[in-house]
């Protein structure tokens, strides 16, 4: 019974980190992409004058989607058209259930591991379900009977193809390393120090495995550089190009579930997944009477200063726009103030005191945290390449999949090999 | 900074460096970030006018929606000599003549119609115009209405200073 709850609740939280990040990303997608092209980006549609600087235009696209007219063209294969959105979204959540989040909860005496399924193939399960995804892809781009959209699949497919292997054979390296397919094991692995200084993580070991696998995963989600199934220059967008309403939505959410998912692949096997660099559990633990102050410290000067900086504005800019939007920042100002005079409230419980328990949930929250934070970084990181690099041509493409990532992939693995024999 | 065709245009020789893409790929990705920083600290100093609340300054010389010039007596100072309709290349002035009561002045347009949604604001009628008649002097640019035949003007609205580009 207690496994049950637990796992579902783990379930909850993966979702709930994933599915919320997906409208969080195409915000930082939009605004992101403004900032660096010198354009301001949305800032229009508001909830009784509460723009967040855009972050509710993906609600308002919600809206609209929901009420869109699900068009349906004459002749799609029924049953697979309706189905391929479907299979897109489910694979592109399957993966989650295997990456660790955290290193474990200690509650009442009892250690629940932080991940909803501990297998010990996890690697293997992951790179199935990665390839998986292209079914979706194939499934909406034949079903849909149009030539744009069966481009884009065949495209998808092949550039599955070559770069699965890249990808598997640079992961390789790191199994060899670290002796064992399972996620936990992994991150458990990159928690320790070379020479005492260097963190163990997978891209110290092994850069070159890294620097593959990051740029095959740039190709396996279909992003810029690598996103000619959907090359809107040319194939209209793909094969999601028949598609409208919810089911275009779908597609659209998707593509940024499995972005959440290759940032947080790479920060699992190669940025050391929920561990903080040279504060292992025990040190944490040790000096919680330290950190938790000093945490709640540093979370109520940040909260503080952002609170006073949106009150300074909200006096300068009192009728800026002369309606609703101009409260937004006494708003929020107030929402930051009320973080910060909550961190201090907490000092009353006496954080410096705290219990050897509380400073293992504590530990647990700041690896959770890591995690989080790191895959938020790799997410970024994604929106920000995409804004940078330009498409690949597809010869390109596939040269720099077949003669250029495969040969480096096997003399990277053969070289880790002889270093694992050797030492 | 290069900015050298011969370098960086097509058909170019890379070098090795460049040749290995990765490196090019940080300095891109450097570059973006660069702007990005740039544009979150000095979000004033961005170029973007904020259209509906900040209008754009245009010039004097823009040429924005007609009007038509009045003589002292409040009629128009148009005597409907059809030149500028010949002279439009959109063909989008239409103009009835009629005989004016004043013997002095020959004709004056019964009818002055624009077809503000085939107008291509090339100016080519206050060129056109003997008389100075019409110009498009009035620097309107937001030219709305919900429906196209509001946006076929007459002459009363084109003499009358008051209406503000609202059809």
């Amino acid at each position: 019974m207690d496994l049950l709850v637990t796992t579902f609740l783990k379930i909850v939280f993966m979702l709930v980190l994933v599915i919320g990040l997906v409208p969080v990303l195409i915000w930082a997608e939009r605004k992101g992409s403004a900032m660096i092209q010198d354009r301001i980006g949305p800032n229009r549609a508001s909830v009784a004058g509460i723009r967040l600087g855009g972050l509710v235009h993906p609600i308002a696209d919600v809206m609209k989607l929901l009420f869109k007219e699900d068009v349906r063209p004459a002749n799609v294969h029924g049953f697979f058209y309706a189905l391929a959105p479907f299979v897109v979204f489910f694979v592109a959540l399957l993966t989650y259930a295997v990456i660790p989040f955290g290193d474990y909860l200690e509650i009442g005496g009892k250690r629940i591991p932080l991940v909803v399924a501990d297998l010990n193939v996890g690697i293997l399960y992951v790179l199935a379900i990665a390839s998986l995804g292209t079914y979706g892809v194939v499934m909406a781009g034949w079903a849909s009977n149009n030539k744009y959209a069966f481009l884009g699949a065949m495209r998808s497919t092949s550039q599955m193809i070559s770069y699965e292997i890249s990808m598997g054979l640079s992961i390789m390296g790191l199994l060899l390393i670290f002796e064992s397919l399972r996620l936990t094991d992994i991150v458990a692995g990159q928690g320790d120090l070379i020479l005492g200084f260097l963190p163990k993580w997978g891209v110290v070991i092994q850069p070159v495995g890294a620097l593959l696998f990051i740029t095959a995963i740039f190709a396996e989600t279909n992003r810029t550089p690598f996103d000619l199934p959907e090359g809107e220059s040319e194939l209209v967008c793909g094969y999601h190009v028949e598609y409208s309403s919810m089911k275009f939505a779908l597609f659209y959410m998707a593509e940024y579930a499995n972005l959440v998912i290759g940032a947080a692949l790479i920060a699992t096997l190669f940025f050391g997944g929920w561990n903080i660099p040279w504060l292992s559990r025990g040190i944490i633990e040790g000096n919680a009477g330290t950190l938790l102050p000093l945490a709640m410290i540093l979370q109520a000067l940040f909260a503080g200063v952002v609170a006073l900086l949106f009150f300074r504005r909200s006096v300068r800019e009192r009728n800026k726009f002369g309606d609703a939007r101009d409260r937004e920042p006494g708003f929020l100002g107030t929402v930051f103030a009320l973080m910060c005079a909550g961190s201090l409230a907490g000092f009353a419980l006496q954080p410096w005191n705290v219990g050897p328990q509380a400073a293992s949930v504590f530990a647990t929250l700041l690896q959770v945290g890591a995690f989080v934070g790191k895959v938020v970084f790799f997410c970024w990181l994604f929106v920000w390449v995409r804004w940078t690099l330009p498409r690949f041509r597809y010869d390109q493409l596939m040269n720099l999949g077949w003669k250029i990532m495969l040969p480096i992939a096997l003399a990277n693995l053969v070289i880790t090999a002889v270093w694992v024999a050797l030492i | 900074m290069r900015t050298n065709g011969k370098q960086h245009g097509y058909g170019a020789e890379m070098n090795f460096r460049e040749r290995l893409y990765v490196g090019e790929v940080f300095r891109g990705l450097w570059i973006t970030i660069k702007h990005l920083v740039r544009n979150i600290f000095y979000m004033k100093d961005m170029p973007t006018v904020q259209y509906p609340e900040v209008k754009p300054q245009y010039s004097d010389r823009f040429r924005g929606r007609h009007r038509l010039m009045q003589r002292d007596d409040g009629s128009p100072r148009c005597v409907a000599c059809m030149m500028c309709s010949t002279a439009c290349p959109a063909d989008c002035i239409h103009i009835t003549a009629a005989e004016h009561p004043d013997p002095t002045i020959e004709k004056f347009p019964e009818k002055f119609d624009i077809d503000l949604l085939r107008c291509v604001y090339c100016g080519l009628c206050e060129e056109a115009c003997p008389c100075d008649a019409i110009r498009m002097d009035t620097g309107i640019y937001e030219i709305v209405a919900d429906s196209r035949d509001k946006f076929f003007v007459n002459k009363e609205f084109l003499l009358n200073d008051e209406t503000n580009g609202t059809l």
